[in-house]
């Protein structure tokens, strides 16, 4: 914390206060502010993802990997059948998964900002929406387990009310229920930010429009939308990013029908087979800030969040 | 956000329309969880799906019993530890960070979007990363080190966006006020820039250490030979088709809420105190 207190030491410094003898340029307090964040980050994340950028141009056999300059892991990866077939299941989840949050979470958001009246009641609906999210992703993806299954809930419910004569077996272990699971994990991610941009439209420019005559819908789509779109693009950074980086819920949930990029990563990764595992990685990353920096083309990320 | 509306102006039917959303969307995220909390209550003779056949606390008092479970009463002791030093380095790095960018600063946007690519790496890879640059360097894996790394690549750009959105609604004029008053720096960061922030801190510190306690796919690679609590489960799954896994849902879940039930009432009761006293 020293560097905190020096810093606004440093900053509140008045000419009145003669006495202090140094100070230090405010940007200076500020570098101080955010060093420790700075040193983790390089060390931590920048180091380590720069270290499978090396390793993947290295030699490896059974026994340990060797530093060298080769392309022949790169090569691998990119002509095997696997990548591509990956690469589509995993980016077919993420486009249904983001479709539909992108839905769900939108009209939440426009539920929770402009249809409640009270800060308590939003605070508490949003509260709910948000509570799950702080529990283990790996319960919530179980917990669909018996709920989906052939036995499940979900199937003796629709018995009961003669709805189906016998259960459904698509319901687990299948696409459906890695969708279904997605959903239940990574909708909030959408909620959040496009609540947050929705805070921040003036409610006058709704009744505005209304007085001016625009039907609900073109208020949605001429003022809501626009005003909104630095949340979209955010929570769909997000859940895109998510879904992409994920290996568990493919595991669990699709019954072994569905690989994913990352799950068939780990599978190279448990080989021991670094460089290669090493090259798969920086072709996904490459693939991921591609697709990040489209969808940050579309707003200024930063100018919205810090001001 | 408050908007002076007549109450009694009759609501759209767009209204009713996204209040069935809204409940439909609670029970689809809630109705899976309450039904492993009920089958973790199965009784002795019951499996892992309907119907409950009677109640008994059989399948908690399964994971205390030597054997299989050995692992969970420990790793989840582990788990407590590494959130709680995950919490506390994220809270002040996270809050110190947020003070430094409401300032332009040389290389603010390198940090900034080094944090974002922080956040959106597919979170096995950074586990991976650490786990060979340890490699190379010729060092062990471990819970305190790799681990907590790892965690921290997670939670620290989330405690930066979050102290942003906190910092966005800080009213700037009452540090002006202080100062103008004749408040030293410390004076000021104090009694009047870390109070107002507190309910924003307090929710930074939760977030970070519900995060670190729940984390998987960033650990996995790096926790060395001592397992956090996920970590355990997850071996679990592909061993374990009894209740007790649903027993252990329900006890971890329960420990998340304490936490999010705790933080709450503390937030409450600073912006109660706030208000009792204005």
């Amino acid at each position: 914390m020293s560097a905190v207190t020096e810093a606004a030491a440093i900053e509140a410094a008045v000419p009145a206060r003669p006495k202090r003898r140094w100070r230090l340029s405010s940007r200076a307090v500020s570098w101080l502010q955010v060093s420790p964040l700075a040193i983790i980050l390089i060390a931590f994340f920048a180091l380590p993802t720069f270290t499978f950028l090396v390793v993947s141009f290295y030699d490896y056999d059974r026994i340990g990997i060797y530093p060298d300059f080769l392309l022949t892991n790169y090569e691998e990866v990119l002509s095997s059948s696997m990548t591509l077939r990956v690469y589509l299941s995993s980016l077919q989840f993420a486009f249904i998964t983001w479709g539909i949050t992108l839905v769900l979470g939108f009209f939440i958001a426009y539920f929770l900002i402009f249809h409640v009246r009270t800060r308590t009641m939003r605070t508490i609906l949003f509260l709910a929406c948000a509570i799950p999210f702080w529990t283990s992703g790996i319960i919530r993806t179980i917990a669909w387990i018996p709920f989906l299954g052939r036995n499940g809930a979900f199937n003796q419910g629709l018995m009961a009310t003669g709805l189906t004569q016998t259960p459904l077996d698509f319901l687990l272990f299948s696409p459906f229920a890695v969708c279904i699971t997605y959903i239940h994990l990574f909708t909030l991610l959408m909620i959040g930010p496009i609540a947050n941009s929705m805070a921040k439209i003036d409610p006058a420019l709704l009744e505005a429009a209304r007085d001016a005559g625009a039907s609900r819908w073109q208020t949605m789509v001429d003022v809501v939308i626009p005003l909104s779109k630095t949340g979209i693009a955010l929570g769909s950074i997000l859940v895109f990013t998510q879904v992409m980086g994920d290996f568990f819920v493919v595991k669990a949930m699709s019954g072994g029908q569905s690989a994913s990029i990352v799950s068939a990563l780990a599978t190279e990764i448990q080989a021991m087979q670094y460089p290669p595992a090493a090259a798969s990685a920086v072709i996904l990353v490459t693939f991921v800030a591609f697709m990040v920096a489209g969808m940050m083309r579309v707003v200024d990320v930063r100018k919205e969040l810090v001001r | 956000m408050s908007r002076s509306r007549d109450p009694r102006e009759k609501r759209p039917w767009t209204f009713y329309a996204l209040v069935t959303l809204m409940g439909v969307f609670l029970m689809f995220l809630y109705g899976p969880m309450f039904v492993i909390y009920l089958l973790s209550f199965q009784g002795p003779d019951g499996g892992v799906t309907f119907p409950m056949v009677g109640v008994s606390t059989w399948w908690f008092a399964e994971i205390w019993k030597p054997g299989q479970m050995a692992n969970i009463p420990v790793s989840f002791n582990r788990s407590i530890a590494l959130a709680s030093v995950v919490c506390i380095i994220t809270t002040v790095v996270a809050v110190a960070a947020g003070l430094g960018f409401r300032r332009r600063f040389t290389g603010s946007g390198v940090l900034f979007y080094l944090a974002v690519a922080s956040l959106v790496m597919p979170s096995l890879l950074v586990g991976f990363g650490i786990g060979l640059a340890f490699q190379l360097f010729g060092w062990k894996t471990d819970l305190f080190t790799s681990a907590l790394a790892a965690q921290l690549t997670w939670t620290l750009p989330f405690g930066l966006f979050a102290m942003f959105a906190v910092f966005n609604r800080f009213p700037r004029s009452y540090e002006e006020a202080a100062t103008d008053l004749g408040a030293t720096a410390w004076q000021r960061l104090r009694w009047i820039t870390l109070p107002i922030l507190m309910p924003g801190i307090l929710g930074v510190a939760m977030g970070a250490f519900t995060l670190s306690y729940d984390e998987y796919a960033r650990t996995t690679l790096v926790a060395g030979s001592r397992n956090t609590l996920p970590l355990e489960i997850y071996a679990l799954l592909s061993s374990s088709t009894s209740p007790t896994l649903f027993a252990i849902g329900t006890l971890t879940t329960a420990v998340s809420f304490c936490v999010i039930g705790l933080t709450l009432f503390f937030i409450l009761r600073v912006q109660r105190r706030r208000t009792g006293h204005a």
